[in-house]
């Protein structure tokens, strides 16, 4: 079986005074329709590592790689044809805040219509259509309303789930979750989780699922990559993670709080530079 | 008024918050219009000019000139005379002009028509080119095209405008021969439009006079792309500033993972958004190209309000200083209640709220 995306010796710079900075260093994973999890701190460059799978790296940020591959397509080389039927079509991405992610002045119906009708030919109703579907899908009990709500209108778990149903509405085979529950409260959070997990499985899709709470993505991934300072220090099965070898894994699992007797104060993570090299 | 009007706090029904908004509203009015006509009123009388001699020349004798000065009020105090005056501004007299010895309504319903002209000409070059340069600037940040758009405003900016405006005259008229020279209209046509609007490009369309048409259309194009290319420089340079701002917002990043085209990104998503702040700067143009260009109207002999207002300042005529300003106010004041109801239409963040 050829591998969904392969990645490999990924490299992001941004260019600064004292020169480039790397914020992504050598970074290689390979992945199947599978949910893999990347979680680190921030800064640790998992976002980019996101964003340079679909090409937005930011300028003047600059991103390298000697294998970037979706489905034996060479991304490094993908014309705008190519990334036309790539992005929003095979591989989309959940953002982080539907705050600042939707767009404040067109309705969630006109954005979540426009995804379906740049890549089907389709009609407005049937777009519509489609659109009120996965809103049903996405666990929205009055879709109608939502169509013609603006962002503003909506709680953040209602503006995020209308996130998951604009990402998810052309059937990508490949989703980017990035930080999707982090800008939510933690009652809604389990929620949204849920039904990006059920979509998910449904469709048997590849995920990248990325955050900082271990917690989450151990329970919700099969494997998970961490990170640490434009790294991958260590890659583990979720359910493997309690034997974690990397002493920054080990670490950030001593941090959890513990229900029965746990230490007070909370052990904090002792840092060492060799890590970051 | 209903009964619930002394609640303005929120809970009380929907008209009477409506009709409390428009109370406040023209309350504000008021009390700006007052404003205004105290500030100018006081300027006038302050100023080391005198109204008398305006009237009865340098020439008249001590008698004359205290007759006069009774006749004008002056010899109350000066609460007083502004309260004449605003009562008789109240009642729609804005009292005669010196100089043309006619109401000042008719001067101002005379000269307006023609400012409002080469104001409204002149606001759509500027927004129909602005616009879309602010965008390619935006786009092409730090390129070329970026940097030329740039030094293309700083020149419209900063160079003055009875230079441009000799300069344009010079060649395009003097010169090429392209256009035709100051004034409105030429003279062999000045009475053949019967003047219904005051605005000559349309009174001539409406009556099918296409001569007359093209006439003034060659006369007021020169004018009209001067201003135009003075507010395209500040539309242009806001246009700029805004688009980038919204580019780099993350509804952008999410309109590019879901393959939106790069065309529609601009235009559609980040342009709806720029638009709301721009509609502010495209009316703050237009009401400062509307009170009258003076310098652009001096130097191509245009017959606008800008003109009139200088040419009474000079020679001390109060009445139509104080009513060809309170014009201005009263067309700022309402381009800004203009700007504000678009403002709403554009945003639907602000249409709900209170």
């Amino acid at each position: 079986m050829t591998d969904l995306l392969n990645v490999k010796n990924l490299r992001i710079a941004f260019p600064s005074r004292q020169g480039p900075v790397e914020v992504v260093r050598g970074v290689s994973f390979a992945m199947g329709r599978e949910r893999l999890g990347i979680v680190g701190e921030s800064g640790s460059g998992k976002s980019q590592t996101g964003r340079a799978i679909l090409g937005l790296t930011p300028p003047p940020g600059k991103a390298t790689a000697d294998r970037l591959e979706f489905d034996g397509t060479d991304l490094r080389q993908a014309t705008k044809a190519q990334w036309r039927d790539i992005r929003g079509e095979r591989i989309s991405m959940v953002m982080q805040d539907p705050k600042f992610s939707l767009n404040p002045v067109m309705t969630i119906g006109r954005q979540l219509t426009e995804t379906y009708r740049t890549h089907r030919k389709a009609t407005k109703a049937e777009a519509q259509e489609r659109g009120l579907e996965m809103l049903n899908a996405v666990q929205i009990r009055d879709p109608e309303r939502v169509m013609n709500a603006y962002p503003h209108e909506l709680s953040g778990g209602m503006g995020q789930r209308a996130m998951i149903a604009m990402m998810l509405v052309t059937e990508p085979e490949l989703l980017i979750a990035d930080e999707p529950t982090s800008a939510l409260d933690v009652t809604v959070q389990i929620e949204v989780l849920r039904i990006l997990d059920r979509l998910v499985s449904e469709r048997g899709m590849g995920l990248i699922f990325i955050s900082h709470d271990l917690r989450l993505v151990s329970s919700f991934c099969d494997r998970v990559l961490v990170m640490y300072a434009g790294q991958v220090v260590e890659e583990v099965k979720a359910t493997e993670l309690t034997r974690a070898k990397h002493p920054y894994t080990k670490g950030l699992f001593n941090c959890l709080p513990k229900i029965e007797g746990g230490e007070r104060p909370l052990p904090t993570l002792q840092r060492d530079e060799a890590w970051a090299l | 008024m209903s009964l619930t009007t002394n609640d303005p706090g929120g809970r009380s029904s929907a008209p009477s918050r409506f009709l409390w908004k428009v109370t406040k509203l023209l309350a504000t009015l008021a009390m700006t219009f007052f404003g205004l006509l105290l500030v100018t009123f006081l300027i006038g009388r302050i100023v080391p000019v005198d109204p008398v001699l305006a009237v009865v020349g340098d020439r008249a004798s001590q008698s004359v000139y205290d007759k006069a000065f009774i006749e004008l009020g002056l010899d109350k105090p000066l609460y007083e005379q502004f309260w004449i005056y605003l009562q008789k501004v109240m009642t729609g007299d804005f009292g005669q002009s010196f100089l043309t010895k006619k109401d000042i309504s008719e001067d101002i319903l005379r000269v307006f028509p023609a400012t409002v002209e080469l104001a409204t000409v002149g606001i759509l070059i500027g927004t129909i080119l602005g616009i879309p340069i602010g965008i390619l600037a935006a786009v092409k940040q730090g390129k070329l095209a970026d940097q030329m758009v740039r030094v293309l405003g700083l020149i419209g900016y900063s160079a003055p405008i009875f230079w441009l405006g000799l300069l344009a005259l010079l060649v395009f008229y003097a010169k090429l021969g392209w256009v035709a020279g100051p004034g409105r209209i030429d003279i062999a046509y000045e009475y053949s439009v019967t003047q219904k609007t005051g605005l000559l490009l349309i009174d001539s369309a409406m009556q099918g006079q296409w001569d007359a048409f093209r006439n003034v259309f060659s006369h007021i194009i020169l004018p009209a792309s001067l201003l135009g290319y003075f507010s395209m420089a500040y539309i242009s340079r806001m246009t700029r500033s805004f688009m980038l701002n919204e580019l780099a917002q993350e509804y952008i990043t999410t309109a590019r993972v879901k393959g939106v085209p790069e065309w529609r990104i601009i235009w559609v998503h980040a342009l709806r958004n720029a638009a709301v702040p721009l509609v502010t700067v495209v009316a703050l143009s237009y009401a400062g190209l509307l009170e009258g260009s003076v310098l652009t109207e001096t130097v191509f002999a245009w017959p606008g309000l800008g003109q009139y207002l200088t040419n009474s300042l000079q020679n001390a005529d109060m009445n139509a200083v104080l009513g060809g300003t309170l014009v201005i106010g009263v067309i700022f004041v309402g381009l800004n209640l203009l700007s504000d109801v678009l403002y709403t239409l554009l945003d639907p963040r602000v249409r709900r709220r209170g």
